[in-house]
């Protein structure tokens, strides 16, 4: 119907699938993301390091040019798992500022304008919101970890041949299970802190905040007591110990009573998880209710 | 309350709604049938939560309440794919155009992104908004802000219009601007309208029912035409002398009175009765007829005649 017809009529067409729209959220949200230079070039720079591991794995497997450019085989750095390892965490720490410029607007924008009971007076339920304003975040981040991750490890396999990827494919699920791992914990941070604090600077500042302070505090507590349990609340020993186990290699030279257990650190993710989870739900309602 | 002949648009079935330990809407029970209800009260009636626990915001402590038949309780996904909302406070989504942001939130309610844009075009020239429908909200004046969450409210088609205070804010020519819309929806018969304002002349203007609500209860709920129609025409005086013993020596030929203000009496006359009779009984106590009008009661009578008598029963 042209737009000069002004009248009011229902709509019969087609609806969307229920399930899909969540993802409506990250898709007017890029488009708006995107719009930053500033953004745009620092999602571009997340790609150098991947490129650049790209030509290493190439330069490993091309003896011709090695030779053109004077390099000795034993001289590349060896493809295995602390090459990802390396390659997981370059990006890990480009996620995070990521994270830091786009999660705190997420969901304070919406609060600070009253828009809440918009999406939520539409067949679109609190959970589908959550979830839509932590795909931004995980769809974003997802780009510069895990997927260029894997089609490393898939152009390595490549190139290697003979089973490689068969044999190492303990290293692919680890890239996949790390990234996705301080992915994950990023985005329910970045999107809880932005429900409770609606100021964007005070948002970001409280991101550094929850990886600095409970840090401190955890490295006390762990060097007073002489227990590793001290790190329950520091979230970089958490993911550490995590990506230990998955990499199958100790990133720290620590005091073996210093080590915590791997099942430890999961289980202290899933409270910090859960932790997010519920200060989203109690922050995220159409109108907050005053009893 | 009922009608025979359709669907009942909202049903209320003993609905409770409970913030901690204060109830805010006590066991609401009826069916409402108009093509646009208003919602009267005064403020903290419980209009805006009664609205927002039928879009599902709020759980009910008890009972429940069905829109089109389907019950808010377990059916509330179903229910606001046929709704529109316009809430009463400034709602948006910042730094967003306007045709951006009607489009969003039509494909929230399930319109696939092409039907969803075209569809804002349209809502926006619709509500008169086409000319700005590119600049962003940001910028929008009061009442152009309203315009467009009467856009948004509609862009999806709802078969019924929750609007809250929509007039709240706008000057005279917006104020009419945003009643004759709501009066075309009304009367092109596709969508059913609920209308909560505190100004009686919006709500006479654009409703044929009224709801009216008194510390969370129903004080009264009619037909505002029939409620009309059953009115008794009445003499309004503005009398100067002794009103007491004209109304009385009035209420001896059969006509019932009742004294309002300091000067001011109503009369309904009985049969037989003409208003010479009136005059005569006024010369024979010195009382001066400074002004006689026939009248019907408006809203306003009925409001605060509801504020007055409401006990929540119907």
């Amino acid at each position: 119907m042209a737009v000069y017809e002004h009248t009011y009529r229902p709509y019969a067409g087609p609806l969307t699938p229920a399930w899909s729209r969540f993802l409506i959220i990250p898709r007017h949200a890029f488009g708006e993301i995107f719009q930053s230079k500033l953004f745009t070039g620092l999602f571009a720079v997340s790609f150098v390091c991947p490129l650049i591991m790209a030509i290493i794995i190439y330069l490993h497997h091309n003896s011709n040019a090695l030779a053109l450019l004077s390099i000795r085989s034993a001289d590349v750095i060896a493809i295995n798992n602390s090459f990802f390892r390396a390659f997981v965490l370059i990006q890990s720490s480009l996620a995070f500022v990521m994270a830091v410029i786009v999660g705190p607007a997420l969901v304070s924008r919406d609060l600070t304008n009253n828009a809440l009971p918009l999406y939520l007076s539409r067949p679109f339920s609190r959970a589908e919101y959550i979830g839509g304003k932590m795909a931004v975040l995980i769809i974003l981040l997802s780009a510069i970890t895990w997927i260029p991750g894997l089609l490393l490890f898939a152009f390595q396999g490549y190139l290697e041949g003979g089973g490689w990827a068969g044999e190492n494919f303990w290293i692919a699920r680890a890239v996949l299970v790390s990234s996705l791992v301080w992915v994950i914990v990023l985005a329910l941070l970045a999107t809880a802190l932005s429900a409770w604090i609606k100021w964007r600077v005070a948002a970001s500042a409280a991101l550094f905040a929850v990886f600095i302070i409970p840090g401190v505090v955890g490295s006390i507590v762990t060097e007073l007591f002489r227990t590793p349990w001290g790190n329950l609340i520091n979230l970089t020993v958490l993911i550490q110990t995590v990506g230990d186990a998955l990499f199958r290699q100790s990133l720290l030279d620590l005091d073996p009573w210093m080590v915590m257990p791997a099942g430890g650190a999961w289980a202290a993710l899933l409270v910090w998880g859960a932790g997010c989870l519920l200060l989203l739900a109690r922050k995220v309602r159409a109108y907050e209710v005053i009893s | 309350m009922t009608d025979a002949g359709g669907e009942a648009v909202i049903e209320l079935d003993d609905l409770r709604v409970e913030f901690g330990r204060r109830r805010i809407l006590k066991d609401l029970r009826g069916a409402f049938h108009g093509r646009a209800i208003g919602l009267l009260g005064p403020n903290g009636a419980g209009k805006t939560t009664l609205i927002h626990t039928l879009l599902g915001f709020h759980g009910a402590a008890a009972g429940t309440a069905r829109i089109f038949g389907r019950d808010i309780r377990s059916e509330a996904r179903a229910i606001r794919t046929l709704v529109g909302y316009m809430p009463e406070r400034d709602s948006f989504i910042a730094n967003q155009t306007c045709v951006h942001f009607v489009r969003l939130m039509g494909e929230l309610s399930g319109l696939p992104p092409a039907a969803s844009l075209e569809r804002a075009h349209e809502a926006l020239f619709y509500v008169g908004l086409g000319e700005a429908r590119y600049r962003r909200l940001g910028t929008y004046s009061l009442g152009m802000k309203q315009l467009a969450k009467l856009a948004q409210a509609i862009v999806h088609g709802p078969r019924l219009l929750f609007l809250d205070e929509p007039t709240n804010g706008l000057d005279p020519p917006a104020r009419q601007r945003m009643l004759e819309l709501i009066r075309e929806i009304r009367d092109g018969g596709q969508a059913q309208i609920v209308l909560s304002s505190h100004l009686l002349r919006d709500v006479e203007e654009c409703c044929d029912e009224i709801l009216i609500l008194k510390d969370g209860r129903i004080a009264h709920y009619c037909n505002l035409e029939e409620e009309r129609k059953a009115n008794r025409k009445f003499l309004e005086l503005e009398t100067r002398g002794d009103r007491e013993s004209f109304a009385e020596a009035a209420g001896r030929l059969g006509c019932e009175y009742a004294l309002a203000g300091e000067q001011r009496l109503k009369l309904v006359l009985q049969d037989g009765v003409e208003v010479g009779d009136l005059y005569r009984l006024a010369a024979e106590r010195a009382v001066q007829i400074r002004r006689l009008n026939y009248k019907r009661d408006s809203l306003e009578d009925i409001f605060l005649k509801a504020m007055e008598d409401g006990d929540g029963s119907l």
